[in-house]
Order: C-alpha cells, then sequence, then structure tokens
C-alpha cells in the first residue's frame, strides 16, 4: 500500500512539472513575457523595473527555474485587475466551484444509478426505452442551452427557484458554502441540475450496460441457485459489480465536471474558478490564467489519486497487500 | 417403495431461437433415491447443464421449461413461482456450477457468500450463521477455515474455490445436490480428492447427487447409477458397472470406447463418429441414427426406453448385447 501510495505521488509530481512546462512555455516564452506579466498600463520605468525584478531578461532555464522556485513558495503573480495574488482569488473562487461539481457528481449517481438498474433489469420495457431517449438528450443537447432553458423555465416562468448567485452561504472551516442553507439549496440546484445532466445520462448508460452484462454472468445465476432473494441478487451481488467501473468513470469524469462548470458558472452567475478564469480571459488578467491552469493540474493529480484508492476499497482484486493463495 | 429424493418426469426445456426450437430438454425422467450419486452423462451439448437448471427453475429466455414434474421429497417443485422457487433453492435442492473461477462473486468475501446461504433460509444470527459456515468448510477439508472465511475468491486456489462451493452447497443439509461438471477445470489428483471427499459426505448425510460430467471414468468411480444423455434425451440408464461393463445403446458403447481405459494400455481409442445432431430441426426418429452402424428403417420412428435388462433401460431399436446375454 505505501509503495503503491509512493508510485502514484511521483507520478503526479512528474505530471506537475510537465504542465508547469507547458504552462511555462506557453505564457512566458511564446510571446513576449512582458506584455503578459506586467499591467500593459504601466509607465515604461516601472515595467524595466518588473523586467528587472521577475528577470526575464535571463536565459530561459534561469527564468524557468525561478518560476518553480516561486510558484512552489505559492506565488504565481498578481491579478492585474484586483490588484492581489492570484493564487489568493482562484483559492477563494475554489470552494464554490468544488461545491458546484461534488453537487452535481452527487445528483449524477443519485439519478444515475437507480434509472440505469432499472434500465438494465427490464431491457425491453417502455420505462427502459424513456430512460434511455432522455440519456440520450443529456447527451447531446449543449450545457449552456439547457442551462439557459431551465433559468426560462423555472426562474422565469414558474419562478420557483433563482436564476444566479450562491445565495445565502454559512461559513464551515473558514469556507462558506451554499448547502447548508435553504436559500443556498435553491440556488445551488439549478446550476448543479445543469452540470450534472451530461452526467446523468453517463452514469444511466455505464449503469445499464454493467447490469446487463452483470446480470449474465455465472455468479448471478449461482447466487440465485442459493435461493436469495431477488433483491439481494440485485442490490447486493450485481451492484457491487457495477460499482466498480462507474467509481471509475465518473472519478476521472470529475475533471471534467470541473472544465464544464466554466460554462455554467457563466449562465447562472455563479461565483466559481469558472466564472473568474472567463472573466480573467475577457479582460486578459493573465497571473490569474496561469494561476487557474496550475491549481487544476494539482488538483487533477490529487483527485487522480483519490480515485485509485475508492478503487482499491471497492474492488478487492486492486487491493494491494491481498495475500494470494 | 419409499419416497426418492427427486424424482424427474417428463421434463422439457426449449429454446426458442431465430433458427428454430431447440429442444434442449426432450422428455427427460430419472429418479435419484436418498444417498445415492447418478451419474448424468453425454456429450457437450446434450442438454445436461439445461436439464440442472430446469430443475432448480433457472432457465432464462430464450429457454423455457414447457412441461413435466419435478419432485423433492414427493414435493411438486415445478411450476412455482419464483418466490416459491427461491425457497427450494440452496435449501431443499443445491447446485454447483462447473467453473470454479466464474461461479463466486469476485467481490464479497466468503465469508459474505457463505453466510447469506444459510440466512436467506433461516433466521439465525450472523455469528451463529459464520460458526455453520466455518465448520462446512472444515468438513470438505480447508485448512484453517477462520482465515479463508476473510478472503476474497481471487485469494483462493481453484480447487479451494471449489471446494468453497462444495462447503456452500451442503450449508443446508438439501436433500439433493445438483454437481455441473465442478471438477473438469482441475487438475487430477485435485479432483480424485475432492471426489472421494464429495461421496463420503453423500453418504454420510443421505444427500441424492447428481453428478454431471462427460468424464466416464469420474463416474465409473463415484456413481451408483449412471445416466447417457444424447440429443436432450436419456438414452440409457442403470447401475453404473452394468451400464459400463455392457452397454445397451450404440451410444454408450461409442462413449466407452473413446475413454482411455488404464488397463488396457496401447489399445486403441475409436471416436464415435460424426458430430453431435444440431438441435434445432431435429426431426422425429433416433437422433444417433445419422451415426450409428446398426441403424435401420425401423430407427427412423422414436424408440422407447424399455428395460431390457432388470434396472438396465435404453431407448434403442437394436440394442447390443441383449440377444448374445439373453441366455
Ligand atoms: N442460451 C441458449 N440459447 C439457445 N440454446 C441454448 C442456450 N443454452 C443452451 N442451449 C441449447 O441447449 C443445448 C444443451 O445445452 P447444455 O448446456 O445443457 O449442454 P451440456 O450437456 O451441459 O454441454 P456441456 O458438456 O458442454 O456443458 C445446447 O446444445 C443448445 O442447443
Ligand atoms: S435406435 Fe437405431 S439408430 Fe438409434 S442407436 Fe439404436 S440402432 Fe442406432
Ligand atoms: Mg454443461
Amino acid at each position: 500500500m505505501t509503495l503503491f501510495l509512493l508510485r502514484r505521488l511521483l507520478q503526479g509530481a512528474i505530471v506537475v512539472v510537465v504542465m508547469s512546462l507547458v504552462v511555462f512555455i506557453g505564457v512566458y516564452a511564446i510571446g513576449n513575457p512582458v506584455d503578459i506579466l506586467i499591467n500593459p498600463d504601466a509607465t515604461p520605468e516601472i515595467k524595466q523595473q518588473a523586467i528587472e525584478r521577475l528577470g526575464l531578461d535571463r536565459p530561459f532555464l534561469e527564468q524557468y527555474g525561478t518560476f518553480v522556485v516561486r510558484a512552489l513558495q505559492g506565488d504565481l503573480g498578481r491579478s492585474f485587475i484586483y490588484d492581489e495574488p492570484a493564487l489568493k482569488l482562484i483559492l477563494q473562487a475554489m470552494p464554490a466551484t468544488l461545491e458546484l461539481a461534488i453537487a452535481s457528481m452527487v445528483l449524477a449517481l443519485v439519478f444515475g444509478i437507480p434509472l440505469g438498474m432499472a434500465a438494465g433489469y427490464w431491457p425491453d420495457s417502455w420505462g427502459a426505452n424513456v430512460i434511455m431517449t432522455g440519456s440520450i438528450l443529456g447527451f447531446s443537447l449543449p450545457t449552456f442551452w439547457v442551462g439557459l432553458m431551465l433559468i426560462v423555465l423555472f426562474s422565469v416562468e414558474l419562478g420557483w427557484l433563482p436564476s444566479g448567485g450562491r445565495g445565502e452561504t454559512v461559513v464551515v472551516f473558514g469556507v462558506p458554502l451554499s448547502f447548508l442553507t435553504w436559500n443556498g439549496l435553491t440556488h445551488l440546484f439549478l446550476p448543479a441540475l445543469n452540470l450534472a445532466l451530461f452526467k446523468i445520462s453517463l452514469v444511466i448508460r455505464l449503469t445499464r450496460a454493467g447490469m446487463r452484462e452483470t446480470l449474465q454472468q455465472d455468479y448471478i445465476k449461482y447466487a440465485r441457485s442459493k435461493g436469495l432473494s431477488r433483491h439481494r441478487v440485485v442490490f447486493v451481488h450485481a451492484f457491487r459489480n457495477i460499482l466498480i467501473p462507474i467509481v471509475t468513470v465518473l472519478g476521472l469524469e470529475i475533471g471534467s465536471v470541473i472544465a464544464f462548470a466554466v460554462v455554467t458558472e457563466t449562465v447562472f452567475s455563479w461565483p466559481g474558478m469558472g466564472k473568474l478564469i472567463i472573466d480573467s480571459i475577457n479582460v486578459l488578467d493573465r497571473p490569474v490564467v496561469v494561476a487557474y491552469l496550475m491549481l487544476t493540474v494539482v488538483m487533477f493529480v490529487v483527485i487522480n489519486l483519490l480515485v485509485d484508492l475508492t478503487y482499491s476499497l471497492v474492488d478487492p482484486r486492486v487491493r494491494l497487500g491481498g495475500r494470494p493463495r | 417403495m419409499s419416497i426418492p429424493a427427486l424424482e424427474v418426469d417428463d421434463l422439457q426445456t426449449h429454446f426458442l431461437t431465430r433458427a428454430g426450437v431447440a429442444k434442449a430438454v426432450n422428455g427427460v425422467s430419472f429418479r435419484v433415491e436418498r444417498g445415492e450419486i447418478l451419474g448424468l452423462v453425454g456429450e457437450s451439448g446434450s442438454g445436461k447443464t439445461v436439464t440442472g437448471f430446469s430443475i432448480l427453475g433457472l432457465v432464462d429466455p430464450p429457454g423455457q421449461v414447457v412441461g413435466g414434474t419435478v419432485r423433492v421429497g414427493g414435493d411438486v417443485v415445478s411450476g412455482l413461482d419464483d418466490r416459491a422457487m427461491a425457497r427450494i433453492r440452496g435449501k431443499r435442492v443445491s447446485m454447483i456450477f462447473q467453473d470454479p473461477m466464474m461461479t463466486l462473486n469476485p467481490v464479497l468475501r466468503i465469508d459474505t457468500q457463505m453466510i447469506e446461504t444459510i440466512r436467506a433460509h433461516e433466521t439465525i444470527s450472523v455469528t451463529a450463521a459464520r460458526a455453520r459456515a466455518r465448520e462446512a468448510l472444515a468438513l470438505v477439508g480447508i485448512a484453517a477455515p477462520d482465515e479463508r472465511l476473510l478472503a476474497y475468491p481471487h485469494q483462493l486456489s481453484g480447487g479451494m474455490r471449489q471446494r468453497v462451493a462444495i462447503a456452500t452447497a451442503m450449508l443446508n443439509r438439501p436433500e439433493v445436490i445438483i454437481a455441473d461438471e465442478p471438477t473438469t477445470a482441475l487438475d487430477v489428483t485435485i479432483q480424485a480428492q475432492i471426489l472421494y471427499e464429495v461421496q463420503e459426505l453423500c453418504r454420510r448425510f443421505g444427500t441424492a447427487l447428481v453428478w454431471i460430467t462427460h468424464d466416464l471414468s469420474v463416474v465409473a468411480s463415484l456413481a451408483d447409477r449412471i445416466a447417457v444423455m444424447y440429443a436432450g434425451r436419456i438414452v440409457e440408464e442403470g447401475p453404473v458397472d452394468d451400464v459400463l461393463d455392457r452397454p445397451l445403446h450404440p451410444y454408450t458403447r461409442g462413449l466407452i470406447d473413446s475413454v482411455p481405459q488404464p488397463g488396457l494400455r496401447g489399445g486403441r481409442l475409436v471416436p464415435i463418429p460424426g458430430m453431435a445432431p444440431a438441435l434445432v430441426g431435429l426431426g422425429e426418429g433416433c437422433a444417433f441414427r445419422a451415426r450409428c452402424a446398426r441403424a435401420s428403417m425401423a430407427c427412423a420412428s422414436q424408440p422407447a426406453l424399455r428395460e431390457l435388462r432388470p434396472g438396465q433401460r435404453a431407448r434403442c431399436v437394436h440394442p447390443l448385447t441383449v440377444g448374445s446375454h439373453a441366455a
């Protein structure tokens, strides 16, 4: 287990290093870093000072070295717009995005698994047809359009739910959270649903396929031959096996949820990283962009590590340290 | 006459395929007494497994049991709904499947899979059920049963897994166990050990055993009686020594000749000519006649299963050896 962890940590570190090189080359080396790192409105003297301070007149490798050293110290530049450290801005916006991402993952599981199991258990029923047609829509309709339609329907027409913002938040361990107040929940629901729609469809398809395949397995027939109830066969014997691919895929999808959050956050004015990065791109606030990229890489590495660990919990065959024979 | 542990009467199971109806089990009848071991043999595709599944009501579409009666200890268990059938399965009739690698659920521990088998049929604490599972494992010769209970299937060898399946089948002291080629995937030594142990257990607890196999040598050492299946029908049935020494049906003869005989080294193996027939569109008449050297016009109508010697019956118009032994 320790070895496994060490190996994964090392792999993660390599990914971060490679990505930092890409970001560095993309932002610092291509084009004129002076334009990127220094507020274009600054006077020539200030620019000159900054160039020396940032070492932009030094050789490439040395510059990269400085970038890495500063990044390790948490210094990824200052926002031109807010005049605050870019990293701090991103970190402030991160909880909102994570809350949205987790909420939509929960929705994906809560809706996707039961619907997928039903569609897999009664594959020829009309209910299964409805579910599968719905999942095709969920896959193919563009997120921003669905988001707008949700606002039109639930906020404008019916007036049931607010159309944007986070609503009331409660601060837990210094992190503002929406889902703990009723008002916050009503604000969270629509964007989370919007972001979840694609994942719900994905989970439905995965679960249905897994269910159908698993029900064909010998161990299911064997379980039935022992006189187990249908409930136990489906929810213990089949479900535990279906869970493995779902956990894997969904874990890998956390990344894409965070990426897609950019769209949803913009549509619903959800004050997360996605909205921040779009705003920053619009006003060419490049340090924030750099900070966003680096932070997401680190986040992905951590999430993937957690997924691997979860995976090994769900599937005993990949669990390390198991005694063979 | 005592009530047999298992009595199958005119069992019929059809598969509705695109090509037509495959009569995988076509009027199978047999009975097994308490403590008796019946060997059910036949080539691949002859309907042995489907017979086992039909008895337990485990035939899945496109298959369907379309006729016949199954009695366990005198009670009719055919035609029951799934809930009622579930009370029979694993309790009065257990099944051991062919492939030990595929039958235990890979993500559940052995203890989970054994304990649930007990608790599906009686109200009993987990602790008590676990003690019984442990005992059953010890009974089938598994060393360190406590440790094995905590293992996942992939942590056990093939032979060990099959012992687990056997122990699980014995958990509720069923009246009947149907064992579907449970040792074919194992190596010969382990196979012999397991055969011996199963035989012991069945004698000891009076369990009736239906041992499905295509391996005559296994049956010879294990079974009391033997039933030979061909294309969905039982073509010969009788005490194991009679059937193996003096087969009546040409197909049985062919099976025997195609098995290597330990005593007859250098003796030539004679495979049965031709192939097992396709079940779809199999007409009337003896299904073996395309491969049978004794076939005549009379074989074009289905021969009945006739008792040609005491306790030994065969479905053949021109049975072997009866004439020569008749005197
Ligand atoms: N799912 C199915 N669909 C269509 N036909 C089937 C199906 N399962 C079984 N059959 C038919 O039932 C026949 C008997 O199959 P069965 O599995 O009982 O053979 P078997 O005697 O157990 O053979 P083996 O020694 O290979 O296990 C097959 O020849 C096939 O025609
Ligand atoms: S009935 Fe005819 S064809 Fe069939 S086994 Fe007997 S002799 Fe051969
Ligand atoms: Mg079979």
